[in-house]
């Protein structure tokens, strides 16, 4: 039984989600303006920069998780490893305004907006110089000068709260889009389908993005959902959406513009599923057991995000292994020197225990 | 034999409404389901339908009459071969002809009158009391002061806040077109459009949840609960993310938001329907919990709360929403919330009670005080933050408490209040602080269940005398 379930997991697999992208996308260039293709091709810079972020990210998680078996952070930690593609991505096609919300695996959405490693790696630790003054850990981090809001530990919460931030944005009539990030297993949540309602009838601003990477903690998809493609969540509301290759950067990115034009041009919200896979457990407590080594192998070799790119940039010759190189070491610098002054920086006052509860 | 078409009761807490229209005139044949009259109840008018078949006889009840009390023969239908003068009883007088049901905070036991319509019910609160007029410090001397219902100033705090500033807003179930279910949001769609007055569908745990997203990008939501039995489905939003997301983002996101709504039992609708939640919500740091029970605080205390930046439970209480009592008349009158104050002054015994509690209290100083026992009566109106040190200034004055609510006894707010006078006034303390309470059962139904559950006067009475030795 078990096995079966897995086996069907894993045939849900990115490799099988091109034809059904293309279809629905399709479907969708039927309703907005244009259409475009799935996959843009990316210029020499956007590669570069895409790889840049992306590996920012993975070093990042690897030095976070590095500091969570010395000790220095403590609680939950959820790594992001793997998924790099779908927070680049979607951050490409967003401008200054656009807001980011998320659930509790959250670092890499962080790093994406812009957020200074220093600070997100400090609140891991639980210092002073953290986002949150130490205050709110891993799962609970925001920057409203970057436009992310969190950083919310009850799966599905954000959700509601996205649609509230996408509810001001119609309100204010500022032009500004939420998007709003979840995962396979808070789209079992009901306030997910309360607010996918409220969104389609008052047609908020608000893109909806599905990271399906196949386990809701330890539980397959395919054990835990009736309706294993989330894309067609929102037909029920008449809320388009589209199943997305979440380890290509490029796919996401395209994916990414057209929903978010959709959503800008005061049509109402947009689902986004997007396939990808952690390497890491569920958190960092989790030893993995309800899935193969072999499967984690293949995503890690065959699907890669990162990888993917830099096979790109090395096969165009728009970068040598020696340039690649550099900016991995430069990037390994930068998270050095996050984990250094998070390791070292005060912890928060004692008299910060009693500030904060109210304004 | 002449049929009785008597004074229905619109709502569970209707006690007597207004004779609209008449739309039969003396002589005309009704039937079954023909619309006769309209009635005018303070949430709505209504239409009144025929019962039995036959020919209106006599119109004992003339259109325009104010008041008229639930289950007063309103006209009487006669059948084949009746006449008029068959209709031989009187027209009782609009305002005795209340069935005897009477109003269970007197320390009568319950009426036994009119058996044969129970589910006519009379509100706890007949004639509410008012404190003595103990104005704000900051109303100032010689203002004048209007009769308002708690609806009604519930209503013009909201009006007066949205025209103030434009990034306040009111959503919920029924709040626009319907023109709110008990009434409260009355007008505001007229005068402000959807954008601002927003129906939501039947979903409190999302709405909720959207209304703290749209206060975290800075816009000041007043989510309105149609009762807050509902707010239970979302009260991971109003705890998880209202109350503790200015905390956990070290004071860079804050949630400016009022949930309100009618807290507490109403009038008999069971269980699920007729709860207190005032101790739940007192518990949770980052809220601040308020509980008015003047017309006059509803307004001040509401005005305050839309512009308090932090996230606010605004309980009110349905039985209260029809009852007047003065507001000052002035253009931009607040309450500061965490502010208690003394509703009636008294020596002997502090009582301290807020929302519907005040009734039971200010009931019982009445009767007290023709024992010769002269109760303090402190209004808390906010229950967090809690104002401790007016109830210690009272205490350590009277040197005897008892707390009024008609939530259960285990860690209610009582239960806080005899905490915090054990710690900080025990050696003023003459007698144990006594917890009036509602009693450790579910709501019942049955009209007689219901009224053995709640706290009465006699309750509040026999605990003042407890307390005081006599």
């Amino acid at each position: 039984m078990v096995t079966a379930a897995k086996k069907s997991a894993v045939s849900n697999t990115v490799g099988t989600a091109a034809p059904k992208t293309a279809r629905s996308a399709a479907r969708r260039a039927d309703k907005s303006s244009g259409g475009s293709p799935s996959t843009l091709e990316f210029s020499k810079a956007e590669e570069l920069e895409a790889y840049r972020q992306m590996l920012e990210i993975r070093r990042f998680e690897e030095k976070a998780g590095q500091l969570y078996g010395m000790g220095l952070i403590g609680g939950f930690c959820h790594l992001y490893i793997g998924q790099e593609a779908v927070v680049v991505g979607m951050q490409a096609a967003l401008k200054q305004g656009d807001q980011v919300i998320t659930g509790y695996r959250d670092h890499g959405h962080m790093l994406a907006t812009g957020m200074d490693p220093k600070g997100v790696m400090a609140e891991l630790t639980g210092r002073r110089g953290g986002y949150s003054k130490g205050k709110g850990g891993s799962m609970h981090m925001f920057s409203t000068d970057k436009g992310f809001y969190g950083g919310h530990g009850i799966v599905g919460a954000q959700v509601s709260l996205g649609t509230g931030l996408a509810f001001a944005d119609a309100y204010r009539q500022n032009g500004n889009v939420c998007l709003t990030y979840f995962g396979d297993g808070a789209a079992n949540q009901g306030q997910v389908y309360e607010s996918f309602n409220m969104a389609e009838l008052w047609k908020l601003p608000v893109v909806y993005i599905i990271e399906n990477n196949k386990y809701a903690m330890g539980t397959a998809v395919s054990r835990a959902s009736a309706q294993t493609d989330f894309s067609k969540r929102g037909t029920s509301f008449n809320i388009p959406g589209e199943q997305v290759d979440g380890m290509d950067v490029r796919a996401v990115k395209a994916a990414g513009q057209r929903a978010v034009e959709f959503a800008r041009s005061g049509k109402g919200p947009y689902i986004l599923e997007m396939l990808t896979y952690r390497y890491r457990g569920h958190s960092m407590s989790d030893p993995a057991k309800y899935r193969s080594k072999e499967e984690v192998q293949k995503m890690r070799t065959e699907h890669d995000p990162i990888e993917q790119v830099r096979a790109r940039l090395l096969e165009k010759s728009w970068a040598s292994e020696e340039e690649l190189k550099a900016i991995d070491a430069e990037i390994r610098d930068v998270m050095n020197a996050a984990a250094d002054f998070a390791s070292h920086d005060p912890e928060p006052d004692a008299s910060e225990l009693y500030t904060d509860i109210h304004r | 034999m002449p049929t009785e078409v008597l004074m229905p009761a619109l709502s569970p807490t209707m006690e007597k409404g207004n004779l609209a229209k008449w739309l039969k005139k003396e002589g005309d044949t009704v039937k079954s389901g023909d619309v006769i009259a309209e009635i005018e109840t303070d949430k709505a008018t209504m239409e009144v339908e025929a019962i039995d078949e036959g020919t209106l006889g006599k119109i004992l009840v003339p259109e325009g009459t104010q008041d008229v009390a639930v289950n007063t023969p309103i006209a009487v239908i006669l059948a084949d071969g009746e006449d008029a003068s068959a209709a031989s009883a009187p027209a009782p007088k609009a305002a005795e002809a209340a069935p005897a049901e009477a109003a269970p905070l007197q320390p009568s036991p319950v009426a036994s009158a009119a058996p044969a319509a129970p589910a006519i019910v009379t509100s706890a609160v007949a004639n509410p009391p008012q404190p003595e007029a103990l104005p704000e410090p900051d109303v100032p001397a010689g203002t004048e002061f209007v009769n308002q219902t708690m609806r009604e100033a519930l209503r013009d705090a909201m009006a007066e806040e949205m025209r103030r500033d434009g990034d306040v807003f009111v959503m919920g179930e029924e709040v626009a077109e319907y023109q709110g279910a008990y009434k409260i949001t009355q007008g505001l769609l007229q005068e402000f459009g959807a954008r601002r007055v927003i129906d939501t569908p039947i979903t409190e745990h999302g709405f909720a949840g959207v209304g703290v997203g749209a206060a975290f990008a800075g816009l000041k939501p007043i989510v309105e609960f149609m009762t807050f039995n509902f707010a239970m489905q979302a009260i991971d939003q109003i705890i998880n993310s209202a109350a503790k997301t200015l905390y956990m983002s070290g004071g860079q996101v804050h949630c400016s938001i009022v949930f309100r709504g009618p807290n507490g039992a109403a009038a008999r609708v069971a269980a699920q329907h007729s709860q207190d939640y005032t101790a739940w919500y007192s518990h949770v740091p980052g809220l601040k919990v308020v509980a008015p029970y003047t017309a006059a605080d509803a307004k001040g205390l509401l005005k305050s709360a839309i512009r308090d930046p932090n996230p606010i439970i605004f309980l009110e209480n349905e039985i209260l929403y029809g009852h007047a009592s003065p507001v000052p008349k002035l253009d931009d009158y607040t309450v500061p919330i965490g502010k208690a104050k003394i509703a009636r002054p008294g020596k002997d015994v502090t009582l301290v009670a807020w929302s519907i509690g005040m009734n039971y209290a200010l009931k019982a100083a009445e009767e007290l005080s023709k024992l010769g026992i002269e109760a303090e009566v402190i209004d808390l109106r906010t229950i967090r933050p809690m104002d401790v040190d007016t109830i210690l200034a009272s205490v350590k004055k009277t040197g005897r408490c008892v707390t009024v609510e008609e939530g259960w006894h285990q860690s209610g707010v009582g239960a806080e209040i005899v905490a915090q006078l054990m710690e900080k006034a025990f050696d003023y303390l003459d007698a144990p602080v006594l917890r009036v309470t509602g009693k450790d059962v579910p709501m019942p139904y049955a009209a007689n269940l219901e009224k053995l559950a709640l706290p009465s006067v006699q309750d509040v009475i026999d605990a003042a005398r407890a307390v005081t030795y006599r």
